[in-house]
């Protein structure tokens, strides 16, 4: 069986412009909405707050659940329904850290059976206090940092085959973030510094392909932070796994593609870069297609079945699965043509 | 050939290893291996961080050495004005007169050698002195603490009872405890945070009580409150006492804290046993104050304050109070654990019902199943024969998994669970690349054999290129991450080297066996 045919030959690299708008236009939909929303929100883990999951026995109204959570002072907290309906499961959450210390489960139960008259079962409790909250998204970035700047010194060394210079590049970013660091510059802004660092080194000691790497994975990683940005879900320590593991999986695929890239400029030398580029995005095209869905296949399951708590970690690898599959095709190779184009000028 | 059975060797060698690891999980009474640890998120629990608030074991040890000056000034029949804590850790000192500032200077510097001087002023005839711990001293106390605090939170976790808690250290004066399979929560925090500092002091009787509650406390002395609930009506009744600040006996010197019934009134008591020091200290105070009344005073509340009738010589005290068996069963384990050196504060909690443990344990085991026979559907119909090499490698693949999480001893988490999951997505997109070379190879004309050869050669750099990063960004989580995220950064790390196993060189073996061995001309790809 074949979903794609051996001779397929199609013009990925004329669409390239189209394509280039598209991911434009995702990119900026994804900064306003970011704009729009103050930033990330970021869950309990990061912000600091109270999360309780309780589950009722028999249906009841959101009305009545908040009028149990104002008799015990817990009156501004969000509630929401979790999983599936079936299983009346409430999410109840509040930006406070709660002193749990108490009976703080057996005082909501309470609060929750004499307000719904119906029975309560607290399932789960997550209270995070502020400097917890902060620590841990400190650690939450500084991870994003590290995976970036191993990953760029690798494929700088591995794409180029220049290990020398990944050596160079390494030592230029950790300089430079010494630096930064010693300014005390927050670490988003210590990681978009490390971004741009290695993209202009990338720029000027020409090597194109982990430029292209490097600008389909912040492509890939954008689109799923403001897609989620959009749905107005929140940032836990899962979702950070998640983006991490989407970036592995994006350069996976560009690898994958650069691969046969090089492969055939050996092969075909004399023919244009375009035609190269476009060859090799078409004889991978069924390999892509492929692993795409199986692994679309294994995290529709998740997040389908996978139950509410790993609900919105199989969402960012969904989105993120799908963006990296394009990117590979679509942002990657593109980048390699567009440099060639500048060499000629 | 005899390349072909070594690799033979070592694969059955890897595949034997994995099952020895897995079958304790499965069947317990087959080998003593541990089973695959689950994480609370699966097996429910109690996961909390606690802060020991090592700033008022200091605050703690300069209101000592104040009551050692304090008796050291009224041994010398020093007078002072002022003689206080102030700004957290410092001591204020005002003395008027020649004579008392010599005689408070001379004690300064013979018994309170270490102490720092801050600043120092002479106003007429007035001295007024500030001073504190060297920050060194500082330090060591607040260590001291720390260490302290995990020691008996250790001791109180291990009397309470419960299977494979987890307490550790984490930077300077945090504490992790990890509480698996706990239900009565509540309880266990409770046992946990309670100072238990046990505390004998006087009842200031010479005082007026009316007074010291209008706000008028005579220096040296103190407010504290017995609060007792009813039971019956559940109103909280607050008594206030008028006490002695001087501690003169804490519970560093018991040896034993039991549960006992009161045989008068049917209701428990804990009963306590000095060690020698702490029983001869006892039979000394009370001695020394017949017909004063003594108060029992646990964590800044008094539980009673008795009059003292006769010197009590045997080292044996009980501290009552309208405690429920359980109650006085759980301040018994903090007192026998000894008290907290300093309050601890709850910084991070995370419970996890056990309902929803294997709720959460069911719904994964049914996302893996329903992709995994997905995943295995599709490569059979895709590839056919060349599929069903690949599922098999598959299968092999999650064996492997559960083989080193049982081997290393590693946590399975739910999202562990979910990297199980995309391991499989993603374990076949080796053995794709490589069939989809092995068909582009056929497909110009290739013998099966020379076509398997050139597919996996040409693929083996890509395929290791791709996992290498998969495997750095899950690396770098297990680095940072913390409890579900660190299971899952596991099963991503072991599944990508298990994918990277089974692809090069489990499925090159089955292909070379039919290639080579049984001569197949056909490959079924």
């Amino acid at each position: 069986m074949q979903f794609v045919k051996p001779d397929i030959d199609i013009n990925f690299v004329g669409k390239s412009k189209i394509a280039f708008f598209i991911s434009l236009a995702m990119i900026l939909i994804s900064i306003a909405s970011l704009v729009i929303h103050g930033g990330p929100k970021f869950g309990i883990d990061f912000a600091g707050g109270t999360l309780v999951q309780v589950k009722f026995n028999e249906p009841v109204s959101l009305k009545n659940i908040k009028s149990g959570l104002a008799a015990i002072d817990l009156g501004k907290s969000s509630v929401q329904g979790f999983g599936e309906q079936s299983e009346n499961e409430y999410l109840i959450r509040t930006d406070r850290s709660v002193m749990t210390s108490g009976g703080f489960s057996l005082t909501v139960q309470q609060a929750l059976e004499s307000s719904t008259g119906k029975g309560v079962s607290v399932r789960r409790v997550e209270m995070v206090g502020p400097q917890v909250g902060k620590d841990l998204r400190e650690k939450a970035l500084f991870a994003m940092f590290y995976s970036l700047l191993f990953i760029a010194i690798y494929i700088s060394g591995r794409f180029e085959l220049k290990w020398l210079l990944s050596g160079v590049i390494a030592g230029v970013l950790m300089g430079a973030v010494y630096v930064l660091s010693i300014f005390n510059v927050s670490v988003p802004y210590l990681i978009a510094a490390a971004l741009l660092v290695s993209l202009a080194l990338y720029w000027f000691l020409g090597l194109k392909y982990a430029m292209g790497a490097t600008v389909a994975l912040i492509h890939d990683v954008t689109i799923t932070v403001g897609i989620f940005s959009i749905f107005n879900k929140e940032f836990t320590l899962p979702i950070i796994a998640a983006l991490l593991t989407i970036i592995g999986y994006s350069l996976n695929d560009t690898i994958i593609v650069f691969d046969r890239i090089r492969e055939n400029l050996r092969k075909y030398h004399k023919n244009p870069l375009e035609i190269v580029i476009n060859r090799s995005v078409n004889e991978t095209l069924s390999r892509t297609i492929l692993t795409s869905l199986t692994t679309l296949a294994v995290v529709v399951a998740l997040f389908v079945l996978g139950g509410g708590i790993i609900h919105d970690f199989a969402f960012a690898l969904l989105v993120g699965i799908v963006v990296g599959t394009y990117s590979s095709i679509y942002v990657a190779s593109p980048i390699l043509l567009a440099w060639q184009v500048r060499g000629k000028k | 050939m005899s390349n072909l059975s070594w690799r033979v060797l070592a694969v059955f060698g890897v595949l034997i290893a994995a099952i020895i690891y897995v079958l304790p999980t499965i069947e317990p009474s087959f080998w003593p291996h541990k089973k695959i640890n689950l994480g609370l998120d699966l097996q429910g629990g109690m996961h909390l961080a606690l802060e020991v608030d090592t700033d008022k074991a200091v605050e703690g040890t300069i209101e000592r050495i104040i009551q050692e000056i304090r008796s050291f000034l009224k041994k010398e029949h020093i007078r002072y004005a002022t003689l206080n804590r102030i700004e957290g850790n410092r001591i204020l000192i005002k003395l008027k007169g020649q004579n008392h500032i010599d005689g408070f200077e001379k004690i300064l510097d013979k018994e309170f050698k270490n102490m720092r001087i801050l600043s120092r002023s002479m106003d007429g005839d007035v001295l007024t002195l500030q001073i504190d711990l060297p920050d060194r001293e500082t330090d060591q106390i607040k260590k001291l603490a720390a260490d302290q605090a995990l020691e008996t939170i250790r001791n109180r976790i291990d009397q309470f009872g419960v299977s494979e808690p987890d307490i550790r250290r984490q930077g300077e004066k945090r504490i992790l405890v990890q509480l698996p399979g706990i239900k009565d929560t509540k309880r266990a925090k409770d046992l946990i945070g309670k100072t238990a500092l046990l505390e004998f002091k006087l009842v200031d009787e010479t005082h007026d009580l009316n007074a010291a509650l209008k706000g008028n406390v005579p220096p040296g002395s103190e407010v504290l409150y017995g609060v007792k609930e009813d039971p019956t009506t559940k109103r909280i009744h607050k008594t206030p006492y008028l006490l002695k600040k001087r501690t003169l006996l804490t519970g560093a010197n018991l040896t034993d804290a039991r549960v006992q019934i009161d045989s008068q009134y049917n209701e428990p008591y804990v009963s306590i046993d000095f060690d020698k020091k702490g029983g001869r200290d006892f039979a000394r105070i009370t001695g020394e104050n017949v017909k004063k009344r003594l108060a029992i005073v646990l964590d800044k509340k008094v539980y009673s304050a008795p009059v003292i009738q006769e010197k009590i010589s045997g080292g044996k005290a009980r501290v009552t109070g309208s405690f429920t068996t359980e109650e006085a069963r759980d301040l018994a384990i903090a007192l026998r654990a000894g008290a907290l050196p300093a309050p601890v504060n709850i910084l991070e909690e995370r419970t996890v019902g056990p309902s929803l443990g294997s709720d959460s344990i069911r719904k994964g085991l049914v996302s893996m199943c329903v992709g995994g026979i997905l995943v295995i559907l599709f490569m059979i119909v895709y590839y056919r024969g060349a599929g069903l090499i690949a599922d098999f490698a598959l299968i092999l693949n999650i064996l492997l998994i559960a083989g080193g999480l049982a081997g290393f001893q590693a946590t399975l988490t739910l999202p562990g669970i979910a990297g199980i999951i995309l391991t499989i997505g993603m374990a076949v997109d080796a053995n794709v690349l490589i069939f989809e070379r092995i068909r582009e190879e056929l497909r110009i004309g290739k013998t099966p054999r020379a076509a398997v050869d050139s597919g996996y050669a040409r693929a083996t750099l890509t395929i290791l290129d791709a996992n290498v990063t998969t495997l750095i960004a899950a690396l770098v989580l297990f680095q940072f991450g913390t409890g579900p995220v660190k299971g899952f950064a596991v099963t991503l790390s072991l599944g990508v080297i298990a994918s990277l196993f089974t692809a090069l060189i489990l499925t090159r073996m089955i292909f070379d066996y039919y290639l080579i061995k049984r001569k197949t001309k056909r490959l079924s790809i």
